[in-house]
């Protein structure tokens, strides 16, 4: 105490120090207007956000990402064992093969001579290529059974009844969608698999009376699968249909909230 | 004409809040979604991700041979999703199997809202609907189910532990 008042501006040590600084390099960044303009109020970035519920308001009517949600939901809507976040999952993993599937197009060519060792080469000289395409295919096969499993249990929690009754045919659109791109995606790699299973699949598409035989051949580009349905199917695959299902599923979570949120408690 | 106090008005009558006031939402039993909700879904997002990059740490994506036209694989299968598609394929004519059974199922699935007319969400009022729903994606999940694992050369039945894991998930 006496070595304090004897000396008032003694420096405290440097771990204390460093501190000091560090807090007012903080305080300089979140006070300029740099920052504020970038995170709005209620971001838990900005300075002085304390957990109150303005700011949890904030934190979703603010964020461009989190407003897809309301303010507050009803307490059962919160609960897992209600939706077993299947839509969720569905939707998170449409964007876990977005991003994926980003990664593999920087090593796949389209076409029927380059195809397979683009591949066979991504499994051997791509940094994390086996495992990315891995994580793909996988994540495709589990959304397709996540968004069979959320039509269920949007079907027997009676859910798609009034006033929900369209959102529901959205659903169906989109559980057709998925299946639409998971086939397409199939023919990609381009070897045997792919090959036999399209054929088998899109064999099926031309017993369609009237215009079956047409379909498939617009399809395919020609009578069998060659070097033109690997071109049509690779640009359905990464851009047609998942532009159509964003827009079916922005339909889908807008009227989710129109239509007044997750349905009641049974 | 005042009053004792000299008050110039008096209380006459209680009145319920309905006659001069319209309440039109009651606040009910709301939370915030954040953190309740986006903490449940940012659980999940991080389970998937796990779940499937361990998955792929484990078990790699199926690569066969180039693909050649001139060599049919014993047997040929659909992706397993249009698995039941094939299924029937065997049992009935393509017309009936491939365009029929299909087309009627998602077109009935489609409108299921305006078919079922029955506005009860109890399941003990809803026995019908949940019923034949049951039924329907039972008899896909079967079918899907056999061709997967039932059937083996020349799609003829068999059984898996004949098959092989191997020769069912081309590992």
């Amino acid at each position: 105490m006496a070595n304090t008042l004897e000396s008032p501006k003694a420096k405290p040590p440097l771990p204390q120090r460093l501190q000091n600084a560090q807090q007012q390099a903080a305080d300089w960044m979140q006070d300029s207007q740099f920052w504020t303009s970038v995170f709005r109020p209620g971001s838990i970035f900005r300075k002085g956000y304390t957990d109150s519920p303005r700011n949890r308001s904030y934190v979703i009517m603010n964020s461009v990402l989190y407003h897809l949600h309301p303010v507050k939901v009803k307490r059962h809507a919160v609960k897992v064992s209600y939706t077993l976040c299947l839509g969720g999952l569905s939707f998170f993993l449409f964007i876990l093969l977005t991003i994926t599937g980003i990664f593999l197009m920087f090593f796949y060519r389209p076409t029927d001579t380059a195809a397979w060792a683009d591949i066979e080469s991504l499994h051997t000289q791509v940094a994390f290529g086996l495992l990315v395409r891995n994580m793909h295919r996988w994540a495709a096969h589990l959304m397709v059974i996540t968004v069979f499993l959320h039509m269920a249990r949007v079907f027997y929690h009676g859910a798609y009844k009034a006033p929900r009754e369209f959102n529901w045919v959205v659903g169906v659109m989109l559980l057709q969608l998925t299946l639409l791109l998971a086939f397409t995606g199939y023919l990609l790699p381009w070897d045997q698999l792919a090959l036999w299973a399209v054929t088998v699949g899109t064999n099926m598409m031309g017993f369609t009376p009237v215009f079956g035989e047409q379909v498939r051949f617009v399809l395919l580009g020609g009578q069998q699968i060659g070097a033109e349905t690997l071109l049509r199917w690779y640009v359905l695959h990464v851009l047609m249909l998942p532009f159509v299902i964003v827009i079916f599923m922005a339909i889908h979570f807008w009227r989710v909230r129109k239509d007044g949120g997750i349905s009641g408690p049974l | 004409m005042g009053g004792p106090a000299g008050n110039t008005h008096r209380l006459l009558t209680v009145v319920k809040s309905g006659s001069i006031q319209d309440v039109k939402a009651s606040p009910g039993d709301k939370v915030h979604v954040w953190p309740h909700l986006l903490a449940a879904e940012f659980t999940a997002a991080l389970f998937i991700t796990a779940f499937t990059l361990v998955f792929s740490l484990f078990i790699n994506a199926p690569l066969l041979e180039l693909a050649n036209h001139n060599e049919t694989p014993n047997p040929s299968k659909a992706p397993w999703y249009f698995l039941g598609l094939q299924e029937l394929l065997t049992m009935f004519d393509p017309m009936i199997a491939g365009v029929t059974i299909p087309g009627v199922a998602l077109i009935l699935l489609a409108f299921a809202p305006y078919i079922d007319r029955n506005t009860s969400l109890r399941p003990e009022d809803r026995k019908f609907a949940i019923s034949i729903q049951t039924i329907h994606l039972m008899f896909w999940a079967v079918l899907v189910i056999i061709g997967s694992f039932f059937r083996g050369q020349g799609f003829n039945f068999t059984y898996p532990w004949d098959t092989g894991l191997h020769g069912i998930f081309h590992l």
